[in-house]
């Protein structure tokens, strides 16, 4: 930073102050800030990835948790201070390259400079040939000219004339290409994120799905997109196949999952069947499917006091960990008492001192329910909506605990009713999303990376050829030939590209 | 018999990297005797020497060889170093391919297999620029980081191998990871050269290039390797909206991918910012590559990320 004061009039300020903004050490400042204003988002769990972990850590650090909440560590990449900082990287971006722009485009358009009046002095190679002075111009002219290079032949005031050239014009458009595709890119990630939407849905085996907002578990759209325009379609998971590791090495680790999918679109005649896997999305219009998890759904039949069956459905229970230790809730309404229940699901069961009933293995291959029964009020009709995955017992009263295998029955104490575990049934959970600006953000992107390329492995050069009499005169003519060269980046020579010059010149008139 | 096959494929492997690491501590040593050797050295006369070769001729040149030796001690050393690094290579190579002949797949399935083909990375990014110019002098800065990569790849991260989970059976899985493999091998041997030009001149490093050498050759490996990472970085983004819905979701990895490219970024700004260009710059491309390693061992070890599988 200049340590020079800001001067005092305003528009003089204005300018002083665009001035820094737009400068390098500006930028490479406003990059460090980017860096490290990056890091909490990698630390701290995000709203926008794990809504869960985050009201977990909110719970964990009561103290803590609300004031990180408050200042945005929970959602770094929405955050006004991490706006502030990409927003003003930006506008220095522009600041800084759109004059070089034009700097660039007269560059382009205009004759390289001419050639020094003493050549010597920037190294290079000196030597004496027998030609004609226009000959040997010609010559390096023309080899010049095979070669790429942009020239122009000029004349000194003593006689000597010579040829200037210059190359490497595609280093700074390429710079210049890299940080506008950067914008572009950024344009993209506005398009996606003011038209986009996405939205997760939970399907059960056999269970269909059609594509409107309130078939949607979680539906997020941007500002500019409407549930309106969704594309029309639906489907059913007629099978979800999944096979786990076995051997003993990384044992349950997931080894294939695909769903097995017949899909229907108003305006086309039958069905078409799809099979979606992790890496194979399905493509829908604008709209893309993709499998995103899985997990099983108890099937409970429960009885009420008078062995009336009031709900026979599998639950959707959502899985823990790696071995799919699930974990779910029952609510039946329509009984008297209302019945509410707490489940764990295990698909391959066991108990320990230490982590109570739990599962050790994903696939079904030991399937048990440990269920915790309350009876009271749900409080369901208190009018706040309540999420199918949390029971509040807080007017209930809790009848008891007890394991079920499949086929097994639970007499509730009291007479309450009973509950039955009649089989289970596999989900799988899919995100549908639409993101317009995506195809924008990757031909930024690889205009990016031509541009960055370009940028960094071209390097400008500008050469000269400088021929001159010879003083003294022999039988056949001789002259005097100057070849240098530099190149404008540090560490960079020109060495090369003279030597190949001399090289042609002294071949020619060998 | 196919069992049998495959134990025997699997030993073939993991012998072939405790071969490469035996040889590559070979190597280490000998680059640190050319090392110690060389401390003695001036480097002025070595380059005289060099041009009494050139220019003269018959049995002059015969007597300046003679000369040339006793003034590099170190150099025989350095040879020997150069050429048991090339075997080292060599037979990462070898363990590498046979991982994944006996996988069955590409040997990057989890951290172990990642880390191995780094290693691998790294000594093929010094080797080829080897070819291209005399990188003697760089070669225990390289050995050294290379060993502690295998070394922690086989203690730490080791795991049998297993097929792949479903999330990485794409041919994504290849480009994406070459490119970063190759990538951070390139500034691995940046940091190297970054690092070296910060105590060149100093000490024991009177030996060593000038510092302003040497922070050329920082600027032209970042150069080669940040197109490269910005490539995996694109290519990685390309297979993520392809298997999870979004070509970018701030997820520890991608963050830290993304914190290590703004950085690097930052270098080469600076190495075109007066005042920023010599000591500044090479401090920044070490702080990029500690960014590189945080993305590289600590997402996976430390933070819960969609990038954790496979053992680690």
């Amino acid at each position: 930073m200049s340590t020079s004061l800001p001067p005092m009039s305003q528009r003089g300020f204005l300018r002083w102050l665009w001035r820094q903004l737009t400068s390098m050490k500006t930028a490479l400042i406003l990059l460090f800030l980017l860096a490290i204003v990056s890091i909490p988002g990698s630390y701290f769990p995000q709203r926008g990835t794990n809504p869960i972990l985050v009201d977990q850590w909110i719970a964990d650090y009561p103290t803590f948790g609300p004031i990180f909440d408050s200042i945005g560590l929970f959602d770094v990449f929405g955050s006004p201070w991490y706006s502030a900082v990409y927003i003003l990287l930006f506008i220095s971006l522009i600041g800084c390259v759109v004059p070089r722009l034009g700097v660039h485009w007269r560059a382009m358009r205009s004759q390289p400079p001419p050639a020094p009046k003493n050549l010597s002095r920037l190294g290079g190679d000196t030597f004496e040939i027998e030609g004609e002075s226009d000959a040997v111009i010609e010559n390096a002219h023309a080899f010049l000219k095979k070669n790429h290079w942009r020239t122009v032949i000029g004349e000194d005031a003593d006689g000597s004339r010579w040829v200037s050239a210059e190359k490497g014009y595609l280093r700074e458009t390429g710079n210049l290409v890299f940080h506008f595709s950067l914008i572009l890119i950024l344009v993209g990630i506005a398009i996606g994120g003011l038209f986009g939407w996405r939205g997760n849905v939970i399907v059960r085996e056999g269970e269909g799905f059609s594509n409107t907002l309130t078939q949607y578990d979680a539906w997020g759209g941007g500002r500019l997109s409407s549930a309106e325009s969704l594309p029309e379609f639906t489907f059913t998971l007629e099978s979800f196949n999944v096979e786990f590791e076995r051997g003993n090495s990384q044992a349950g680790a997931p080894r294939l999952f695909e769903a097995n999918m017949v899909v229907d679109r108003p305006g086309e005649q039958g069905s078409t069947t799809h099979l979606v896997e992790v890496n194979e999305p399905l493509v829908i219009d604008s709209a893309k499917v993709f499998l995103v998890g899985h997990g099983y759904a108890p099937h409970l039949i429960v009885r009420d006091s008078k062995g009336q069956v009031v709900l026979d459905d599998a639950v959707v229970f959502l899985p823990q960990d790696g071995n799919f230790t699930s974990t779910g809730v029952v609510k039946v309404p329509d009984s008297e008492p209302q019945l509410g229940f707490r489940g764990l699901f295990l698909p391959t069961s066991a108990i320990s001192e230490e982590l109570g009933p739990h599962s050790i293995f994903p696939a079904p291959d030991d399937v048990s329910v440990f269920l915790g029964a309350w009876a009271g009020d749900l409080g369901l009709d208190s009018g706040v909506s309540q999420s199918v995955y949390t029971l509040n017992v807080d007017n209930m009263t809790q009848l008891g605990l007890e394991s079920l295998r499949v086929g097994q029955t639970w007499q509730l104490p009291d007479g309450s009713g009973s509950i039955e575990l009649a089989g289970f049934e596999r989900w799988a959970s899919f995100q549908i999303a639409s993101d317009p600006g995506k195809e924008l953000a990757l031909i930024a992107a690889i205009l990016a990376i031509v541009g960055l390329s370009l940028s960094l492995f071209i390097q400008r050069r500008r050469v000269w050829v400088k021929v001159g009499q010879v003083t003294e005169q022999g039988p056949s003519s001789r002259v005097k030939v100057e070849v240098a060269g530099i190149a404008k980046a540090s560490g960079h020579d020109a060495i090369e590209q003279v030597d190949n010059i001399v090289e042609t010149l002294k071949g020619r008139s060998a | 018999m196919d069992f049998v096959n495959s134990v025997e494929l699997a030993d073939a492997s993991n012998n072939f990297v405790y071969a490469s690491m035996v040889i590559l501590f070979l190597a280490t040593i000998s680059f640190s005797v050319s090392f110690a050797a060389g401390r003695r050295r001036v480097p002025q006369i070595e380059v005289f020497s060099r041009r009494v070769l050139v220019e003269s001729s018959g049995s002059q040149v015969h007597e300046s060889e003679v000369e040339l030796t006793q003034l590099d001690p170190g150099r025989r050393a350095a040879n020997i170093g150069m050429s048991l690094t090339w075997l080292a290579a060599v037979m990462l190579l070898m363990g590498v391919l046979l991982r994944g002949v006996w996988a069955g797949r590409v040997p990057w399935g989890n951290m172990y297999e990642f880390s191995i083909s780094s290693a691998l990375g790294i000594l093929v990014v010094f080797l080829v620029w080897s070819t291209q110019r005399d990188l003697r002098w760089l070669g225990l800065f390289v050995t050294i980081p290379t060993l502690l990569t295998l070394g922690m790849a086989v203690t730490v991260l080791y795991t049998e191998s297993a097929q792949l989970v479903p999330a990485l059976k794409s041919y994504w899985l290849v480009i994406h990871v070459f490119a970063a493999i190759i990538g951070g091998g390139a500034f691995t041997v940046g940091a190297a050269t970054a690092g070296l030009s910060l105590i060149s001149g100093k000490g024991w490093f009177t030996q060593l290039p000038s510092r302003e050498k040497l922070e050329g050759l920082t600027h032209k490996i970042i150069a080669f390797s940040f197109p490269i990472w910005t490539f995996a970085v694109v290519a990685g983004a390309i297979w993520a909206e392809n298997a999870w819905g979004r070509y970018w979701g701030w997820d520890p990895k991608e963050t830290w991918a993304f914190i290590t490219w703004v950085i690097f970024a930052a270098y080469l700004h600076a190495r075109s910012t007066a005042g920023w260009k010599h000591q500044k710059a090479s401090v920044i491309a070490i702080v990029g590559w500690l960014a590189f390693l945080v993305n590289y061992f600590g997402v996976n070890i430390f933070i819960n990320s969609l990038h954790s599988y496979a053992g680690v």
